[in-house]
C-alpha cells in the first residue's frame, strides 16, 4: 500500500515538474507575440497602436496598410521564421553529433548555404542587381537560390558527417571541422567577389550580413513551405533525440534507428538553415545560444527544449530587430550584426557561469 | 524456454576473428555470466545479441524468431541493454532517463501508463527520492541503479549488460548483481559481462568463458577448476571451497 501510494506522489511530483518547463514555454510563445506586436508597431512611419490595431482589424488607411502589410509584417514573420529555424536547427545539431557546441553557423553550414545563394545568383542568374547599394538584389527565382543554398550546404553538412563519422564528433574535431568549412566556403566567396563586377559584388556582400529586409511575401510562404515539414518532423522525433543525447548504444538499445535519424537529422537541419540564409543572409549564434539558454530552464528534455527554443529564438530574433531597427533610427542595422554582438558576449557568460558536468565534457 | 540461441555465431574486425564459433543457449530466469579476459570477446558477443552487431556468419535468434527479423522497436520491447560506460550530454532527470525505456512503446507522447510504469520501478528500485535529480551529478551506484531501471522500463523478457560493476565500489557491485539475481528469480533472463570471477560466482547461476573468440567452458559452477583458469587468464590461482561457495584466490601471473 505504501509502495503504491509512493508512486503516485513521484508521478504527482514529475506532473508539477514538468509543468514548470511547459510554462516556460507559454511564457515564449506569449514573449513572442509581444516582440512581434511590437515590431509591427515600431519603425520609421510614425504609426501609433491605435492606428496598428485600425490596420490589422481591416481599418486604417492605405499608406498604413502598405507599411503594416508589405514592409513589417513580412520582416516580423521572418524574424519568428528564422529563429525558429535556427534555432532548433542548433538543438537538432547538438543533439545529432552528441556536441554542445553545434549549430549552423560554428560548423560552417551558413557560410556553405551564404555562397550557395550567390552562386545561384551570379553563376545561374537566379536573381538581378540594380544598383550597388546595400539593398541592390532581387532574387527573382526563390527557389532556385534556395535550392543552390541546400546543395552548397549538404556539401559542409556531410563533410561534417564525414568527420564525425571518422575521428569522431568531439567539439575540438566538430569546431575545427566548422573551421575548415567556413574558410572553405568564404574563399569560394571571395573567388565569386574576385570575378565579379561592382554591382554583383554588391549581392555577394549582401550574404555576408543577416538583414530581414531582404524577403517578402514569396519569400516567407516559400520557408514555410520548406521549415513546417522540417519543424514537424524534428518534434515527431524528440523522443528519439532524447534518446540520442544518452548515447548511440543506448538509443540504439531503446529502438531508435540511429543512422537514419542523425542523416535525417543533419539534412532537413541543413536544409532549415539554408531556408534562412538564401534570403536573409548569415545569421550567426542564434542556433548556438539559443539552445543554451532555453537548456537552463528545461534541462536537455527534447520535448520540451525543441518547443522552447523555437519560441525563444522567435522572440530573441523578433527582439533583436527591433533593437536594430531603433537603436541609432533612422538607420537600420542588419539583424545579423545584433545577433552576433548580443550573442557572442551570452555565450561567452553561458560558457563561464556554465554549471560544469554533462554540458561540456 | 529458450530465449536467445547463439548457434555457430562468427564474427571479425578488420579480418581478425573475435568471436569464433560461439553456439550456446539461454533459457528463461537463467542468469548468465560471460566470462573470460580482455579481448575475449565477451562485449561483441552481447553486441551481437542485441542486434547492434550483426554475426558474419551463424545465427542469432531472439524467442525462437532470427534477431535480424526484428524491427529496431520490436526487438528493444523483448531487450533491454545496460552498456559499459554511458553519460547524458545534457541534464536529465532520473525520472526523465527511466522514463526513456518507454520509448518503445511510445508513439506520439508518453502517457500515464508510461508515467506509473516508471514511477512503480523507481519505487521498486528506490529510486523514488532522487527521481528529480540530474543523472549525471549521481554517484557511480546510483546511475547504475538508474539504467537498470530504465532497461526495466521497457518491460523486456532479456536484458544483456556489459560489465555492470565496472567503477563501483563493493557495496554497490553487490547490490547491483543482487538486484540482477532477484530479476532473474523473478522470471527475467540475465545476462552480464564481468570481470570479477568470485562476484559472477557468487551471484550467477550459469557460465560462459570466452578466450579468443572462443567458447571454452559452459555450464554451472563445476566448470571452474584451477586448470582451466589458468589456461584462460594465464594466472595461477588456489580454489577454496567452502560450503556451497567456491572462491577463488589469485596466486601469480603465469
Amino acid at each position: 500500500m505504501r509502495a503504491m501510494g509512493r508512486h503516485h506522489e513521484i508521478e504527482k511530483q514529475y506532473i508539477r515538474y514538468e509543468g514548470r518547463k511547459g510554462r516556460f514555454i507559454w511564457l515564449a510563445g506569449v514573449m513572442t507575440l509581444i516582440l512581434g506586436v511590437t515590431g509591427l508597431a515600431l519603425g520609421p512611419g510614425d504609426i501609433s497602436f491605435r492606428e496598428l490595431l485600425a490596420v490589422l482589424t481591416g481599418g486604417g488607411d492605405q499608406l498604413h496598410q502598405g507599411i503594416i502589410f508589405q514592409i513589417r509584417f513580412p520582416r516580423v514573420l521572418a524574424g519568428i521564421m528564422s529563429g525558429i529555424a535556427l534555432s532548433v536547427s542548433g538543438v537538432v545539431m547538438q543533439s545529432v553529433l552528441r556536441n554542445p557546441l553545434g549549430s549552423p553557423f560554428t560548423l560552417g553550414i551558413s557560410n556553405a548555404a551564404a555562397f550557395g545563394a550567390a552562386f545561384a545568383i551570379i553563376v545561374f542568374g537566379a536573381g538581378s542587381m540594380y544598383s550597388s547599394s546595400a539593398d541592390a538584389v532581387m532574387i527573382a527565382n526563390p527557389l532556385m537560390v534556395t535550392a543552390s543554398a541546400f546543395v552548397w550546404s549538404l556539401v559542409a553538412c556531410f563533410l561534417i558527417l564525414f568527420v564525425a563519422r571518422r575521428r569522431g564528433a568531439t567539439p575540438e574535431n566538430m569546431i575545427l571541422t566548422g573551421i575548415i568549412a567556413s574558410s572553405l566556403f568564404t574563399a569560394l566567396t571571395t573567388g565569386l567577389q574576385y570575378v565579379a563586377d561592382d554591382v554583383e559584388l554588391a549581392a555577394i556582400v549582401f550574404w555576408t550580413f543577416g538583414d530581414l529586409s531582404k524577403g517578402g511575401w514569396n519569400e516567407l510562404l516559400l520557408q514555410v513551405v520548406i521549415l513546417v515539414p522540417i519543424m514537424v518532423y524534428f518534434y515527431r522525433n524528440r523522443w528519439n533525440y532524447n534518446a540520442l543525447d544518452a548515447g548511440d548504444e543506448t538509443a540504439r538499445s531503446l529502438g531508435v534507428n540511429i543512422s537514419r535519424l542523425k542523416l535525417a537529422g543533419m539534412v532537413a537541419a541543413s536544409l532549415a538553415t539554408a531556408a534562412v540564409v538564401s534570403f536573409y543572409g548569415i545569421i550567426a549564434f542564434v542556433g548556438l545560444v539559443v539552445p543554451h539558454m532555453v537548456r537552463r530552464v528545461t534541462g536537455g528534455d527534447e520535448r520540451f527544449l525543441i518547443p522552447g527554443a523555437a519560441l525563444a529564438g522567435a522572440a530573441f530574433m523578433t527582439g533583436c530587430d527591433i533593437v536594430a531597427r531603433t537603436i541609432i533610427s533612422p538607420m537600420v542595422l542588419p539583424v545579423g550584426i545584433l545577433t552576433s554582438l548580443i550573442g557572442a558576449p551570452l555565450f561567452v557568460l553561458l560558457l563561464v557561469k556554465g554549471k560544469g558536468g554533462s554540458q561540456w565534457r | 524456454m529458450e530465449m536467445i540461441r547463439l548457434d555457430s555465431v562468427h564474427f571479425s574486425y578488420n579480418g581478425q576473428k573475435v568471436i569464433n564459433g560461439v553456439s550456446h543457449f539461454f533459457g528463461q530466469g537463467s542468469f548468465t555470466a560471460i566470462m573470460g579476459p580482455n579481448g575475449s570477446g565477451k562485449t561483441t558477443l552481447i553486441r551481437l545479441m542485441n542486434g547492434i552487431l550483426k554475426p558474419q556468419s551463424g545465427n542469432v535468434e531472439v524467442m525462437g524468431r532470427q534477431a535480424s527479423g526484428y524491427g529496431a522497436r520490436e526487438l528493444a520491447r523483448q531487450m533491454a541493454y545496460v552498456p559499459q560506460s554511458q553519460y547524458n550530454l545534457f541534464p536529465a532527470t532520473v525520472f526523465d532517463t527511466v522514463l526513456l525505456g518507454r520509448n518503445p512503446y511510445i508513439t506520439w507522447s508518453p502517457g500515464a501508463d508510461d508515467r506509473r510504469i516508471t514511477a512503480e520501478i523507481l519505487v521498486r528500485l528506490g529510486l523514488d527520492d532522487i527521481a528529480l535529480k540530474d543523472i549525471n551529478k549521481l554517484s557511480g551506484g546510483q546511475r547504475q541503479r538508474v539504467f537498470i531501471a530504465r532497461a526495466l522500463a521497457q518491460q523486456p523478457a532479456v536484458i544483456l549488460l556489459d560489465e555492470p560493476t565496472a567503477n563501483l565500489d563493493l557495496k554497490h557491485q553487490h547490490e547491483t548483481l543482487q538486484l540482477l539475481r532477484q530479476l532473474s528469480i523473478d522470471g527475467m533472463t540475465v545476462v552480464v559481462s564481468i570481470h570479477d570471477l568470485n562476484l559472477a560466482l557468487k551471484y550467477c547461476s550459469s557460465f560462459m568463458v570466452l578466450d579468443e573468440g572462443l567458447l571454452v567452458a559452459e555450464g554451472g559452477r563445476e566448470i571452474f577448476g584451477e586448470e582451466l583458469i589458468e589456461k584462460v587468464y594465464r594466472v595461477k590461482v588456489k580454489i577454496i571451497r567452502e560450503e556451497e561457495n567456491l572462491f577463488i584466490l589469485p596466486v601469480e601471473p603465469v
